[in-house]
């Protein structure tokens, strides 16, 4: 590269936009530079959600049946509300993205928090869904015991055929009186799959709380955001990070989408 | 920017001339502690990251050097079997994820690619301070699960050994590397959108050095080999925490789901660490043999070449668990076509030098190393694809001697090879030939003396990681110890005579090797604080040595 003349522009003599960072030489290449980086750092994203599907999808195929069970033990009704509450909040920042190309920074502000309201929403939803689990024994760690699962097939039994003879109400047993893991009646099958509902409710919570971290972290930076875009800062010239954190939002709504027929759905689409 | 006419073929190189001691240049316009350890300058953080990863170097050095002495006789009598796990994890922890990685792509690729390309800085200045603060804030994590009594999984955190079984302080480990795994996905992102958009006027893609090549595609595999295995080492946590079974065959899970998702990352890794050295090899063997590189091009996208194979051979890793048969047939098809690439490359080279004017500076001394090392550790990597004979040689010193080939050979050899060859950019300052070729003649003695014995050892049949061996492997095991002290003694020979050359050594000019590219040719040694006081317009192919090649101020 030898041959090399110089431009007249000195880094000095040129007059910069406010916005402009020393180190770009236009305030095009520092919005495509912003744009490019943030659909990078997705596709970083894609691949690290991508160990837990890859995993999801390992253990799908190997333990498909019980997968299919352990699915319909998810509330569906919940998970919808949420994913129409998700979508919702997408086209908001939408038009939040929107009014900031067009100058409106008052609007830009009030949809960024409508967003966050409906974020905090979907966690509300989520927060009485994870403490349901709970409290019917899904939760995987340390606790988990086979028989809890073994017990919730049986009172699931038990509950349809007196829903058939229009029974009394039915409620789940005491878990301390269920038999002991290795009770003849439970079975080295009903260990084995109790082991395998397990690694399904493992792979919901893992999927879950990150996707519900990404929330968390987007919170913060949409606030943040919004807080700025309160104070003018965006202007048709200058929007990319209103641009980018709808970017980020976007990609945690796909995911959302992707997670609620994997897991919720599952089971109702095999006809159980 | 303003139109300028790139048709023109005015020559106006930069004066190649010494500075003087009051020009204003990165090092000297800001004195306070905070102008170094706050600073966005992507130089001043090359030097941050320079100055850490020597000391993890000296670190892993240090345990090698355990681990070696340890191997000087038959039994066990230096370290205890514990003791010695210890020591080889943390050893290969320490070099792979807190100096391989980060070597050249955050000391180099920080400090020269905008250079390079002509940008003031980095695409994201305060996103390069973030990385080096997750890699120093992973250092200290993973130097404490050290200190509070280290890991014993080896490198790899095999499960269910290391998520059930193992003692040992494996979740603070790896939540050290999952946060040194973030510095590394921010750096390559980083190094991506500036390769993208903070090129200068003229500079097209074919117009790149190959350097920038090289880091592109290293800078595609830490932004999407990373993530997984920060996810792997998450799930590991999770397990290990709250004892779940997702790797663990007793609950349910399944070990090999687990490898599949660290090789998924560690193989790609691997070219993480060679991929920069191939393109800092490029760069100096065109420059020292002052001569167009041969396969320009073919360079450039062998580089991206070995980036995309390096996806799709992880299983080669695991041909021992029992995998499918034809499932591994293919995979170690495609480990061979890895070497289309590479030999491309090495024939490259040896093309570019044939008929150049070749001068036999430090750099290039390591770089002469560089290649017959990589080329050593490149063909016993077919014997290792080679379904049949990996059976034999799985697990044996014949590994442990191919990987350090690659890594230490290959990687570091083309680490100090840049080191040596952009020191006069980075400090204004020229080192002592003398002793820098007498080390790189060192390093490359005693590494051979190191390694080459264990090729034979793990041809016998001598396992790695047993702090033991049978009698009969011990002469081959006393060369490989001597050679590592040679080797000891090469790598810390710079350390001195580079310190030295930092506060007292000769002024260099701005072009002291008669380098092409716009780092050599459009700043001052050491560069100003925004690198270029006009933008460069670039018109040419790099490697034109237009009428340089008699007129070489070397040293």
């Amino acid at each position: 590269m030898s041959a090399i003349k110089e431009t007249e522009q000195d880094h000095g003599q040129h007059h910069h936009h406010k916005d402009l960072a020393h180190h770009f030489d236009t305030l095009e290449q520092q919005h495509d530079a912003n744009t490019l980086g943030m659909w990078a750092f997705l596709l970083t994203e894609v691949l690290f959600f991508g160990g837990l599907f890859a995993a999801y999808t390992i253990y799908r195929y190997k333990y498909s049946a019980v997968f299919e069970e352990a699915s319909n033990h998810l509330d569906i009704k919940l998970g919808a509300i949420n994913t129409v509450i998700l979508i919702l909040s997408s086209l908001t920042m939408a038009l939040a993205v929107r009014c900031s190309q067009t100058g409106s920074s008052l609007w830009t502000g009030r949809w960024l928090l409508i967003t966050i309201g409906f974020g905090l929403m979907f966690l509300g939803v989520k927060y009485f869904e994870w403490k349901h689990d709970y409290h019917i024994h899904l939760m995987p760690g340390k606790d988990w015991s086979g028989k809890d699962w073994w017990h919730w097939q049986y009172a699931k039994q038990a509950k349809e055929m007196e829903a058939h003879s229009k029974g009394a109400e039915h409620s789940y047993p005491d878990r301390n009186t269920v038999p002991p893991d290795n009770d003849p009646k439970f079975g080295v099958k009903g260990i084995q799959e109790s082991q395998q509902a397990r690694l399904f409710f493992l792979l919901y919570f893992c999927m879950t709380s990150l996707h519900a971290l990404h929330m968390l972290v987007g919170f913060v930076l949409i606030g943040i955001i919004a807080y700025f875009a309160y104070q003018g800062a965006y202007s048709p010239e200058y929007y990319s990070p209103v641009e980018n954190i709808g970017l980020y939002w976007h990609f945690v709504d796909i995911v959302w989408i992707f997670l609620f027929p994997l897991l919720y759905l599952l089971g109702a689409h095999m006809g159980h | 920017m303003a139109t300028v006419g790139l048709e023109s073929k005015t020559f106006e190189k930069f004066p190649d001339i010494v500075g003087r001691d009051d020009d204003v240049n990165y090092l000297n316009h800001e004195h306070s502690v905070a102008s170094w350890l706050i600073t966005l300058d992507h130089k001043r953080i090359g030097l941050l990251y320079l100055v850490t990863i020597t000391l993890m170097f000296l670190l892993g050095g240090a345990l090698a050097g355990a681990i070696r002495l340890e191997l000087l006789t038959p039994k066990g009598d230096f370290l205890a079997a514990d003791t010695y796990n210890k020591a080889f994890t943390a050893h290969g922890i320490i070099m792979l994820f807190f100096f391989l990685i980060p070597s050249i792509p955050a000391v180099l690729g920080n400090f020269v690619l905008p250079l390079m390309i002509g940008a003031k800085d980095v695409a994201f200045p305060r996103l390069n301070l973030l990385s080096y603060y997750l890699y120093f804030a992973g250092s200290v994590i993973a130097l404490t699960a050290l200190l509070l009594g280290g890991v014993d999984t080896g490198w790899t955190f095999y499960t269910p050994f290391s998520s059930t079984y193992s003692n040992s302080y494996v979740v603070v480990m790896a939540s050290g590397l999952f946060v040194v795994g973030f510095s590394s996905i921010l750096t390559g992102l980083n190094f991506i959108i500036t390769v993208h958009r903070m090129r200068c006027p003229g500079l097209t893609w074919f117009r790149l050095p190959l350097f920038i090549w090289a880091i592109y595609a290293t800078s595609v595999v830490q932004l999407l080999g990373t993530p997984v295995i920060a996810v792997t080492l998450g799930l590991l946590g999770v397990e290990r925490v709250l004892g779940v079974g997702i790797f663990d065959p007793r609950l349910g899970g399944d070990p090999i789901l687990f490898q599949h998702l660290f090789w998924f990352y560690s193989h790609p890794a691997v070219y993480i660490m060679i991929l920069p050295s191939l393109g800092v090899t490029s760069e100096v063997i065109a420059t020292f043999s002052r001569k167009n590189v041969f396969g320009y091009h073919i360079i450039a996208f062998s580089s991206i070449a070995i980036a995309v194979f390096g996806f799709i051979v992880w299983a080669h890793h695991m041909f021992t668990t029992g995998m499918s048969p034809y499932a591994a047939m293919v995979f170690s098809l495609l480990t061979f076509s890895v070497a289309i690439p590479s030999g491309i490359k090495v024939f490259s080279w040896l093309a570019t030098m044939y008929g150049g004017s070749i001068s036999f500076d430090t750099p290039m001394i390591y770089a002469f190393g560089f290649l017959g090392l990589f080329t050593i550790g490149g063909l016993t990597g077919l014997f290792l694809s080679t379904l049949g004979t990996d059976i034999h040689l799985h697990d044996t010193y014949f590994i442990v001697a191919h990987f350090h080939y690659i890594m230490v050979g290959g990687a570091i050899m083309g680490y100090m090879a840049g080191i040596h060859f952009w020191w006069p950019k980075m400090t204004g300052r020229l080192y002592s030939e003398f002793w820098g070729k007498l080390s790189a003649g060192i390093t490359f003695i005693g590494f051979n003396f190191t390694f080459f014995p264990q090729f034979i050892l793990g041809y016998l049949g001598m396992p790695r990681r047993y702090y033991e061996y049978p009698d009969e492997f011990q002469v081959l095991n006393v060369f490989s110890t001597a050679g590592a002290s040679i080797l000891a003694i090469g790598y810390l020979m710079p350390l001195f005579y580079m310190i030295h050359s930092f506060f007292f050594g000769e002024k260099a000019s701005s072009n002291p090797y008669g380098g092409s590219t716009l780092d050599w040719t459009n700043t001052t040694s050491p560069p100003s604080p925004h690198n270029f006081e006009k933008t460069p317009v670039v018109t040419e192919e790099p490697y034109h040595f237009h009428g340089k090649e008699a007129a070489v101020v070397s040293h």
